[in-house]
């Protein structure tokens, strides 16, 4: 099933059937009709990104940057190739979105490059796949095939004269190509490493021509407000939060999946799709918007809603919309140990503040963790933190510096208590009950 | 121009300056690790942050462009507390093993640790360790645990030696330097990654514990090795040279050596330096004093002279001689009457001696070749031969020189080349001819006389096309072309070249001093490097070459020095084989002990002074000479200085020396006839290409030291019926050698590559003729 469930449904909606993905499905569902439209009326490229503009469609990725803004940056009259890149690279702990999107709907994805690279004159893309989707990643080279079978992607397209050549490139896992500049790297055959900005990839980006990357659920978004218009995909949200959002649910509620709802959807709307808490048990935390968004306690999280700006408010994020719900039977401690350990691990080792202060971040979480804490560690975890957030060059130092702030800041209590008790606040057998194992190791 | 204030301080750049340039401009320190003004901006260390109005977050120094008005504070708090923040992240793994550190005293670490450094550590966790590497002779990567991946040595390797040697793998902080799995680092310009290594993770191999660096006093010098001659500083410790570094001179060398330049120190304090002058008597050596051998010298050659005419003494010298050294010794073999001198012993045609307009050299400035829009070299070993050459063309084909490369190997010289063309050495003027022709073409002008046979190809074309395009180009005749049988024609056909395209025609030059000796004058005015052997003399002088080794025929200037009555040996090293030939031996001091010029491709003048006093009884040379003249009762012979000799040889103060030029008189095109049978390509590999590199044990190790073998491509392997990998006799003229058959198909059909310059080829003749192959 693609969706455990849905409010005003469009990307996903209609997906019935094992044979949803396919193009004869696709087109049956009033897909490639946008791009068609487009090609046969030679619709100006302005009017094209104007349309977007007007959805206020902001990047599904996690920075949520106005996906029409970042379009008309694109030198569209230099000559020379362009290109046009999809972020599947799915990495972040709790998302899980594209990856059903590259299941259920891969021509919509398809159809938005397209689409894009129609607006931003580009005639080359490459959709760059998360290395451990592998069958994802071959169910889109098939897409691909029907697609190019059909015309829809090549040379002349539909006969309008337009070409567009798109790839399918699959990375080996490395999150940090999942940063667009990294990701451009990987796909040139280097290793996948951020570039320093500026320049930014719309003037010098992948082989050092114009490029835009967007995440897969920006494209995919294309085809349906061409469709729709932009106003009307922006009345599903709300103001300055167009459109629907794919949230990925995970954690203690009893049906955890993918669900799309408007954006401004209440946060409490949302659990309440997914079943509620597990067990019945009380909600402590919740992560709103990927690993790397600030945690945020039961009582901000339940007054949210579900948009860009009321997150925001609250302190955190609504990044990439991975939901990651936590109840009372956690240990926040082991918690941040966790996604410590993942942004270290996951540091490229490029720039100095990340490389350095990730290791020692996580090391000194695993102390405290394991009953070495010292009285002054969430001091000095608050320094270090203050040393790599904003001095690095990419993101990875701020997403590895939220979660420990957040964390540390809301938490505080419990992390005191671990350095002083040398053991958790929560007895290790409610957190063993919580976890969902059903028996206590001895 | 961009307006931008520093501190307080405002100056306006140059579009497209990042903030660090501002600062460099303005004098304004920034520090930082990754950044290096010669290689791509990193901005990885992060050491460069500072503040900039308006921007919410500190900004790295070296990659922020400057925009109009902008405003930086390199020390606000902003930018200390991210300074140290760097810091101290820097040092959190650093082992802080400054007091055995090879690096410590030049660290830019430790200096930097004082200054942004707290006293005291809040890292309480275990230290990350990197297991060492072992990457050849040169480099010790022994603690790879001090590194604080700038990459810059990743970067020099990709961008400046051309070849990406090391790399970073892994990720996060699991991330290391290394080469590729087994690889050795075997860029001849690898030394530099020493130097650029801002910590004490990349140090000396050679140097290691030998000394702290405050010991060492540094003292300027100039190579001798090529004929770039890089500005060296020289570091000595009680009269013992410990280690060489690269001078900057933006102009020469920019910050780069060598590693042949670097390393061939280590000769200067062998075994092998001779110490005290030696006479052969009934045939054995007897040391003597100088006054007797020099006693002994003056009397030999004076009765030479007397008994058979001054015609019967010839002297032959190094390249990489001094000016003064050249001139001296020209004017003492003129005193006795003799004008056979020379300094080109690799030479074989050199029909073209009184034909040039003035003394061969580069054509332009070295700096110039950046600004190139297309240049060819023509019969070079690039980049062995001219390593700094090499690097500037590489440069500048990463911008937009074309740079083109017609010679007689398939040598990859790690520049991203237009055309490359191999052709068999008898063929490099034909191919030449047809770049030449392809020219003519284009310009609608006459093919040349002789040229009209001359079969033009898509290459000869596409390179005479990138000639005839934008404002500046040259042709540049290498060491191959200069050393070739048909030496006076490539000259001829590449003038012809140069005058059809509006290129400007030079040379690269085979030593140190190759301007300075035409420049002082030690031409022959009788028999020529060639002529000497060829007719066998009663008299030689043998200045600092080693002739089974230097010579463009061993067999042939063996078998005269077997017969002449008096062999006059002059040399830092007491070379075993001259022992045999030579009657006496006179240790003179080699570049690091002897004040002299040399005078570099481009004419420049680079004056030395000896860093070292001379070892054991080592004479400077150019004192030898003046006495041994004031021995032999010449007139003018009175000098108290080798600035006298020099102003005397080459005129007062000159920064350039005057009369370069290239031109060629009355030489017509006639393309040599081909050479029926196999024929040799003999390459001078760069660490056995002269007498110190050839006693430096460390370049002894690397892989551009192996053993020659006899490399030949598959299809003449097929049809000489052979197998790569079995040994092979290899004959020439009376003369063979036992080597290993190797498969190289950069090698030219018809040809076997046999390098000159080693004990093991010695015995074989000329570097460029026929060549037979056998069965062991």
């Amino acid at each position: 099933m693609a969706m455990l469930g849905s409010i005003n449904g469009v990307l996903m909606a209609g997906l019935d059937g094992d044979n949803a993905w396919r193009l004869k499905d696709y087109v049956a569902r009033g897909g490639y009709v946008q791009l068609r439209r487009i090609l046969e009326n030679k619709l100006a490229q302005e009017e094209v990104i104007g349309e977007v503009k007007k959805s206020v469609l902001r990047g599904r990725g996690g920075a949520g940057f106005p996906t029409g803004l970042k379009w008309s940056f694109m030198p569209r009259s230099f000559p020379g190739d362009k290109y046009v890149v999809c972020n599947t690279d799915e990495g972040e702990p709790g998302t899980f979105k594209d990856r059903d999107i590259m299941r259920y709907n891969p021509h919509a994805v398809i159809e938005g490059m397209a689409i894009a690279a129609y607006a931003m004159g580009a005639n080359r893309g490459y959709n760059y796949v998360h290395g451990e989707i592998w069958e994802l990643y071959q169910r889109f080279e098939e897409a691909l095939d029907e697609a190019r079978a059909a015309g829809f992607i090549g040379q002349n397209i539909l006969g309008s004269g337009f070409n567009f050549e798109l790839f399918a490139h699959h990375g080996y896992g490395a999150y940090i190509c999942g940063e667009e500049t990294a990701l451009l790297e990987s796909i040139e055959g280097k290793k996948g490493q951020p570039r320093f900005k500026p320049p930014f990839p719309a003037s010098f980006g992948l082989y050092g021509k114009p490029t835009t990357i967007n995440n897969t659920e920006t494209f995919a978004a294309i085809p349906f407000i061409l469709k729709m218009s932009g106003e009307e995909y922006l009345n599903l949200g709300k103001p300055n939060n167009g459109g629907t959002k794919l949230f990925s649910v995970s954690g203690h509620v009893n049906r955890p999946g993918n669900y799309e709802v408007p954006l401004g959807t209440p946060f409490a709307t949302l659990l309440e799709m997914c079943g509620g808490m597990r067990g019945g048990r009380k909600l402590k935390a919740v992560i709103p918007g990927g690993s790397s968004a600030p945690v945020l306690p039961a009582d901000l999280i339940m007054d949210c809603t579900l948009d860009y700006d009321s997150i925001s408010k609250a302190g955190s994020m609504l990044g990439s919309g991975a939901v990651i719900v936590m109840d009372e039977t956690v240990c926040m401690v082991k918690a941040l140990e966790r996604l410590a350990y993942f942004y270290h691990e996951e540091s490229c080792g490029q720039c100095t503040p990340c490389r350095e202060g990730t290791a020692w971040m996580y090391k000194v979480v695993r102390r405290i963790e394991n009953g070495q804490g010292k009285p002054d560690d969430l001091d000095l975890l608050n320094s270090v933190l203050g040393n790599i957030a904003g001095r690095t060059v990419c993101a990875l130092g701020d997403a590895a510096a939220f979660p420990v702030q957040s964390f540390t800041k809301h938490f505080r209590s419990e992390f005191e208590y671990h350095i002083e008790h040398k053991t958790c606040l929560v007895p290790k057998d409610v957190q063993w009950a919580g976890s969902g194992f059903h028996r206590i190791p001895a | 121009m961009l307006e931008i204030e520093i501190d307080g301080k405002k100056a306006q750049v140059p579009d497209g300056s990042t903030v660090m340039d501002a600062a460099q401009q303005l004098g304004v320190y920034i520090p930082h690790f990754c950044y290096h003004k010669k290689l791509s901006i990193a901005a990885s260390c992060r050491m460069c942050l500072v503040e900039v109005e308006k921007a919410p977050k500190p900004m790295p120094a070296c990659a922020t462009p400057v925009t109009n008005g902008m405003k930086v504070f390199t020390h606000s708090d902003l930018a200390i507390k991210a300074q140290k923040g760097v810091m101290e992240f820097l040092l959190i793994n650093h082992p802080l093993d400054c007091p055995i550190c090879d690096q410590g005293g030049e660290c830019q670490l430790q200096d930097m640790a004082v200054g942004y450094g707290p006293m005291k550590s809040r890292f309480s966790e275990e230290k990350h360790v990197v297991f060492h590497k072992s990457v050849g002779p040169l480099i010790s990567m022994e603690e790879m645990s001090r590194c604080i991946h700038c990459t810059r040595c990743v970067r020099f390797g990709q961008e400046v030696a051309g070849i990406m040697e090391l790399g970073m793998a892994n990720r996060n902080m699991h991330s290391e330097i290394m080469t590729f799995v087994g690889r050795s680092v075997d860029s001849e310009l690898s030394g530099n990654m020493i130097d650029l290594c801002p910590v004490g993770a990349l140090t000396s191999k050679p140097f290691r514990y030998s000394a702290r660096t405050w010991e060492l006093q540094r003292r300027k010098s100039v190579s001798p090795h090529d004929s770039v001659g890089a500005n060296l500083v020289v570091q000595v410790k009680h009269d013992t040279v410990m280690r060489v570094l690269p001078r900057e001179n933006e102009a020469v060398n920019e910050c780069w050596i060598s590693d042949k330049e670097r390393f061939s120190y280590q000769a200067l304090n062998s075994d092998e330096r001779l110490s005290k002058p030696m006479i052969k008597q009934g045939g054995e050596w007897r040391e003597v004093a100088w006054n007797v051998a020099l006693d002994y010298v003056a009397h030999g050659l004076k009765d030479i002279a007397r008994e058979h005419g001054g015609d019967a003494l010839a002297a032959l010298a190094a390249q990489s001689a001094t000016v003064e050294e050249l001139f001296l010794l020209n004017k003492v073999m003129r005193g006795l009457g003799s004008g056979n001198m020379d300094f080109r012993p690799r030479q074989s045609d050199f029909s073209a001696d009184g034909k040039r307009a003035g003394t061969p050299w580069l054509g332009l400035r070295l700096a110039e070749i950046k600004d190139l829009d297309a240049a060819l070299v023509i019969g070079s070993f690039l980049r062995k031969d001219h390593p700094l050459i090499a690097q500037r063309l590489r440069q500048a084909a990463r911008k937009y020189t074309k740079v083109s490369l017609l010679s007689v190997s398939g040598d990859d010289p790690m520049i991203n080349l237009h055309r490359q063309v191999t052709v068999a050495p008898g063929q490099l003027a034909a191919a030449l001819g047809a770049i030449v022709k392809a020219a003519a073409e284009l310009k609608g002008a006459a093919v040349p006389a002789g040229l009209e046979a001359v079969a033009v190809d898509a290459d000869a074309r596409a390179i005479a096309e990138s000639l005839v395009a934008g404002d500046k180009r040259a042709v540049f005749l290498g060491n191959v072309a200069t050393q070739s049988a048909a030496a006076t024609q490539l000259h001829a056909l590449a003038q012809e070249l140069a005058r059809l395209t509006g290129a400007t025609l030079g040379f690269l030059g085979e030593g140190a001093n190759t301007v300075g000796a035409h420049a002082a004058g030690a031409l022959p005015g009788g028999a020529n490097a060639r002529q000497m052997f060829e007719q066998p003399r009663q008299g030689y002088v043998l200045f600092g070459v080693e002739p089974e080794l230097d010579c463009a025929n061993p067999q042939l200037a063996l078998a005269a020095l077997k017969e002449a009555s008096l062999v006059v040996f002059m040399s830092a090293f007491k070379h075993a084989p001259a022992l045999e030939y030579a009657d006496v031996m006179l240790p003179i001091a080699p570049f690091s002990e002897t004040a002299g010029t040399f005078v570099n491709i481009e004419g420049r003048v680079q004056s030395f002074n000896g860093v070292a006093k001379a070892r054991g009884d080592a004479r400077p040379a150019w004192k030898v000479l003046r006495v041994l003249g004031n021995v032999l009762d010449l007139a003018g012979f009175a000098y108290d200085s080798s600035e006298a000799v020099r102003d005397e040889a080459l005129g007062k103060d000159k920064e350039f020396v005057a009369g370069l030029d290239n031109a060629l008189n009355g030489v017509s095109i006639a393309l040599p006839a081909a050479i029926a049978g196999l024929q040799r390509i003999a390459d001078v590999p760069i660490h056995f290409a002269d007498p110190l590199a050839r006693r430096a044990p460390a370049l002894q190790q690397t892989a551009d030291a192996t053993v020659p073998s006899a490399r030949v491509c598959e299809q003449t392997l097929g049809e000489l019926g052979l197998i790569a990998g079995a040994l092979v006799k290899v004959r020439q003229g009376q003369g063979e050698a036992m080597l290993t058959l190797r498969a190289d198909n950069g090698v030219p059909p018809g040809c076997v590559r046999v390098a000159a310059a080693h004990a093991s080829t010695a015995s074989l003749g000329e570097m460029f003729g026929s060549i037979f192959l056998e069965r062991a």
